[in-house]
């Protein structure tokens, strides 16, 4: 799984019948300190997660093994929103 | 499989509900010598890690042939924790 930061949404009509109703995000990996590289990804997101927010995504087959996902065409999943995360023995990062 | 060597946690609270309980360790992939390489990633720990070990990890679909991690979103497992790497017949690491 990759940590990542909720940076905005996806809005689609023209989708597969299985997206209808899916909320999708746009995501960018971070690092074990949730700061944000690299290019930016799109997940479904099953919980809610907001903008701003540092979540889990799991890829892959691992992205369609939710109940809203499940024989989707889809490849990333948010499967956790992070509370926070701990390195070192510190906390160095924590949900507002 | 890779090497990896645990970075730290990641809690969360708002989670799919088929991770629930799961201990999700902060990891980073590394040589055979212990040395960290690349980009920090999550994995669900199977095996109670701790922080600093070296451990194996499994990727992909293989991260769910567990009974802790079976259709569950996950794509990385902590499978074992390595006692010591053996490299040209020399150990090359060993866990204090």
């Amino acid at each position: 799984m990759l940590i990542a930061k909720v940076i905005g949404t996806t809005i689609s009509t023209i989708k597969d019948e299985k997206l209808v109703g899916r909320k999708l995000l746009i995501l960018r990996q971070s690092d074990e300190t949730g700061e944000p590289y690299g290019k930016p990804y799109v997940a479904v997101d099953t919980l809610d997660a907001g903008i701003g927010d540092l979540v889990l995504t799991a890829h892959g087959s691992g992205g369609r093994q939710t109940s809203q996902t499940k024989n989707s065409p889809v490849d990333a999943v948010i499967m956790a929103v992070i509370d926070h995360l701990e390195v070192g023995g510190e906390v160095v990062y924590r949900k507002e | 499989m890779h090497i990896a060597r645990v970075l730290g946690t990641a809690v969360s609270t708002i989670k799919d509900e088929k991770i629930k309980g799961s201990k999700l360790l902060i990891l980073k992939e590394t040589d055979h010598t212990g040395k960290l390489l690349g980009k920090a990633f999550v994995a669900v720990d199977l095996v109670d890690a701790g922080e600093g070990e070296l451990v194996l990890t499994g990727h992909g679909s293989s991260a769910r042939q567990t009974y802790l991690t079976k259709e569950c979103p996950v794509d990385a497992v902590v499978m074992a924790v390595i006692d010591h790497l053996n490299v040209d017949g020399e150990v090359v690491f060993r866990k204090e």
